[in-house]
C-alpha cells in the first residue's frame, strides 16, 4: 500500500555563537544570518522521504511563513519531497493556535482537492518543537482538530502500510516508551530518528520544477502575543588560558586534581 | 483559581513539578484565591502531603481503570474535567516532555492558549479579563520572550531549573484535601498509550548524569579521532559527548549529542575539544559547573565561555594529557 505523507516545517535563522535582537525588541537581528528549518524537522523530512522510498506514494511539504520560506520548501523537495504548500504570511506573528488553525485548514483542503490528487494524508509529520519559538504544541493542536491520534517526541517509527498501523518509540527516563497506533495519525519527531541525507545537485535541479501551491491564509487571533524579546544575562566567566599545546598539560592535570576528578 | 498539574513517580513528586507549583503559588498569592493541584494515578494521593507546604489546599487525583499506562490525550481529558469542575482560569505545569505534551493536549481540547517553558509570570496590572504577562524561553533559553497570555483559560509550563522550588510560609501550610476524579474517557482518548517499555542498556556512564563529560566537535576531524576522547573519558570515569556537527556528519550516534536537540548535561567538569560553541551546543552544556576548552581558536565562543582553555591541536594535547594522567596515577598509587 502506497502512503501519502505530509511534513510541516518552519523557516528559522541559522544562529551561530550568539543572538542579537533588533532595536525594537521584536525580532532577532538576521542581517548576517542564513535560514534553515529546525533540526527536528530536517529529520521529519528525511523520514517522509524514506517512507515513500519504501512504500511508494507521495509526499508534500508545508510551511507557514514569509514568501522567502519557498527556499525551505525547495530544500525539502531537493531531498525528494514531491510538492510544496506555502501558507504565506506577512510580517505579523502567528501564535501556535493561529498556526495550527491555518495548517488544519490547508490539510483539509489538500485532502479534499481531488484535482490536485487529493487523498487523506496517512501521516502528518512535525518536528517536536520549533528551534526558535519552542512552543511544543502545534502538531498536537492540529491532531486534535483533525480528530487523529498524535504521538510526540518520536525517535523511531515503524509503519505497516498494509495494515494501516504504526509503532513509535521515544526516549523515557532509563529507556524507551513504545506506542502502537492506527493511521491516519500525526507524529512529531525528534532529531536522532534518522541521519538526514544531503541534497544532490540533480535533486536541486528537480526541485525547481516541482509545484508549490501558494495560499494566503486568514489569521485568527490567538491568545499568546509576543511583547518583546531580550537576551538573558549570562554569567561572565573570565577564561584562564592554561597554555598552548602539550606544554599546558601539567597545568591541566593540576586543575583536574583540584576538581577532584582524578581520584 | 489556579491549578497546578503535578507529575510524580509512584507518589514521589518530581522536582520540576515542585518548581512549577512554586511559580503557580506565587501567582495565586498575587491574585488571591485558592491553589489546587491535579495528579494522575491512584498512587498520586501519596504525594499530597508533599504539596501542602507548597501552598496547595486541595489535590484532585485523576484515576481510571484504563489509566494504568501513560496516555497523553486521556491524561489531558482528566485535567480538563478538573479545570471545568473547579472553574480554573490558569493552569501551571512543569515544562518536562510529559508536562508540555499533556498541557498542549489540554489546550487543544479547551481551545486555550499555552505558553511553554516560562521562567516568570505575573498578572497584568489593572487588566479585568485576567490576562497574564509571562517571560518564556526561546531557542532553548538563549533568548527570552515577554508575552501576553490571554483567554478564559490560560495554560503555562515552567522551564525546568529556571526557578527554585520553595515552600510557602508556615501559615499557609496545611494538609491538602484529596478529591478523587474518574474522568469520562472515550476509546479515542486511549488510542495513543504506552504499550511497552524497552530498558536502556546498562553499559557505561549516562551522558545526562556523568560527573565528567569529554565532548568533541568538528575539530576532532572524524569518527576515528574520538578514540582519544574515549580514552580520556574512561580514565576520568566520564562519558563522551559531541556537538551537532559530529552527529550530522555521522561521526557519532545522536545519543551522544549535547545540545538543544540532544542531551542537556550538568557535569562537574566539561572538557570541550574542538568545539566552536554554537548556541545550539551551549544550550546543552550551560549547566556544567566547570568548563575546560581545548581549541585552536582562542576567540571561539566555547573558549571565551570556559573557565580554562588550552590553545592548540587537540590531537597533540589529548595524548599528552592521557599520558600525564596515567603517570600521576602511577606516582600516587604505585600501580600503572
Amino acid at each position: 500500500m502506497p502512503l501519502n505523507v505530509l511534513v510541516c516545517v518552519k523557516r528559522v535563522p541559522t544562529t551561530g555563537g550568539r543572538i542579537t535582537v533588533t532595536a525594537d525588541g521584536q525580532d532577532i537581528d538576521t542581517r548576517f544570518l542564513g535560514f534553515t528549518v529546525s533540526p527536528h524537522e530536517e529529520c521529519a523530512v528525511e523520514e517522509a522521504v524514506r517512507l515513500i522510498e519504501r512504500f511508494g506514494g507521495s509526499t508534500a511539504v508545508l510551511t507557514l511563513g514569509p514568501a522567502q520560506a519557498v527556499e525551505q520548501l525547495q530544500d525539502a523537495m531537493a531531498l525528494g519531497i514531491d510538492r510544496g504548500i506555502l501558507l504565506e504570511t506577512g510580517d505579523e506573528d502567528w501564535d501556535p493556535s493561529a498556526t495550527a488553525a491555518a495548517i488544519v485548514e490547508a490539510i483539509r483542503s489538500a485532502e479534499a482537492d481531488a484535482n490536485a490528487g487529493g487523498e487523506p494524508f496517512d501521516l502528518v509529520l512535525f518536528g517536536n518543537e520549533a528551534a526558535d519559538t519552542g512552543d511544543y504544541q502545534v502538531g498536537i493542536r492540529v491532531a486534535q482538530a483533525l480528530g487523529r491520534p498524535c504521538v510526540s517526541g518520536v525517535k523511531a517509527l515503524e509503519v505497516d502500510a498494509d495494515a494501516g498501523t504504526a509503532a513509535a518509540r521515544r526516549e523515557a527516563p532509563g529507556g524507551w516508551e513504545v506506542f502502537g497506533f492506527p493511521l491516519p495519525a500525526v507524529v512529531t519527531v525528534k532529531e536522532g530518528i534518522n541521519l538526514p541525507r544531503f541534497p544532490s545537485l540533480p535533486g536541486r535541479v528537480r526541485a525547481r520544477k516541482k509545484e508549490i501551491l501558494r495560499v494566503g491564509p486568514a489569521r485568527r487571533e490567538g491568545g499568546l502575543r509576543k511583547v518583546r524579546l531580550h537576551v538573558p544575562k549570562e554569567q561572565e566567566r573570565a577564561v584562564e588560558v592554561l597554555g598552548h599545546g602539550p606544554d599546558a598539560v601539567p597545568r591541566v592535570v593540576e586543575v583536574l586534581q583540584r576538581l577532584g576528578v582524578l581520584s | 483559581m489556579i491549578v497546578g498539574f503535578v507529575e510524580h513517580e509512584g507518589g514521589q513528586v518530581l522536582e520540576a513539578s515542585l518548581q512549577a507549583i512554586t511559580l503557580g503559588r506565587r501567582l495565586a498569592e498575587q491574585l488571591g484565591g485558592p491553589f489546587h493541584a491535579v495528579a494522575v494515578g491512584a498512587d498520586a494521593a501519596a504525594g499530597a502531603d508533599r504539596l501542602g507546604p507548597f501552598g496547595v489546599t486541595s489535590v484532585h487525583v485523576v484515576d481510571h481503570e484504563r489509566l494504568d499506562a501513560f496516555a497523553p490525550a486521556a491524561w489531558a481529558q482528566g485535567l480538563v474535567e478538573v479545570i471545568e469542575a473547579v472553574g480554573a482560569a490558569t493552569v501551571v505545569a512543569a515544562g518536562t516532555e510529559r508536562g508540555n505534551e499533556v498541557m498542549a493536549h489540554a489546550g487543544a481540547r479547551l481551545g486555550a492558549p499555552m505558553a511553554a517553558n516560562c521562567v516568570d509570570v505575573a498578572a497584568e496590572a489593572g487588566d479585568a479579563d485576567g490576562s497574564l504577562r509571562v517571560t518564556r524561553q526561546r531557542w532553548g533559553g538563549s533568548l527570552l520572550e515577554d508575552a501576553e497570555l490571554a483567554g478564559p483559560v490560560r495554560i503555562l509550563t515552567v522551564a525546568p531549573h529556571a526557578i527554585r522550588a520553595e515552600e510557602a510560609s508556615a501559615s499557609v501550610a496545611a494538609t491538602p484535601s484529596v478529591e478523587r476524579v474518574t474522568p469520562a474517557l472515550t476509546d479515542a482518548d486511549l488510542i495513543v498509550r504506552v504499550t511497552g517499555r524497552v530498558e536502556a542498556g546498562t553499559g557505561g556512564v549516562s551522558l545526562a548524569e556523568a560527573r565528567v563529560v569529554v565532548g568533541g566537535g568538528r575539530g576532532v576531524g572524524g569518527a576515528d579521532g574520538f578514540a582519544e576522547l574515549e580514552e580520556l573519558a574512561e580514565l576520568l570515569g566520564g562519558a563522551v559527548g559531541c556537538s551537532r556537527v559530529a552527529t550530522s556528519l555521522g561521526w557519532r550516534p545522536h545519543a551522544d549529542q549535547v545540545g538543544q536537540t540532544g542531551t542537556r548535561i550538568a557535569p562537574d567538569l566539561y572538557i570541550a575539544c574542538g568545539i566552536s560553541g554554537a548556541m545550539q551546543h551551549i544550550v546543552g552544556c550551560r549547566s556544567a559547573k566547570h568548563v575546560l576548552a581545548i581549541n585552536t581558536d582562542p576567540e571561539a565562543p566555547m573558549v571565551t565561555r570556559a573557565d580554562w582553555a588550552v590553545i592548540g591541536d587537540l590531537h597533540t594535547i589529548l595524548p599528552a594529557l592521557v599520558g600525564a594522567i596515567r603517570q600521576a596515577r602511577t606516582a600516587a598509587t604505585g600501580v600503572p
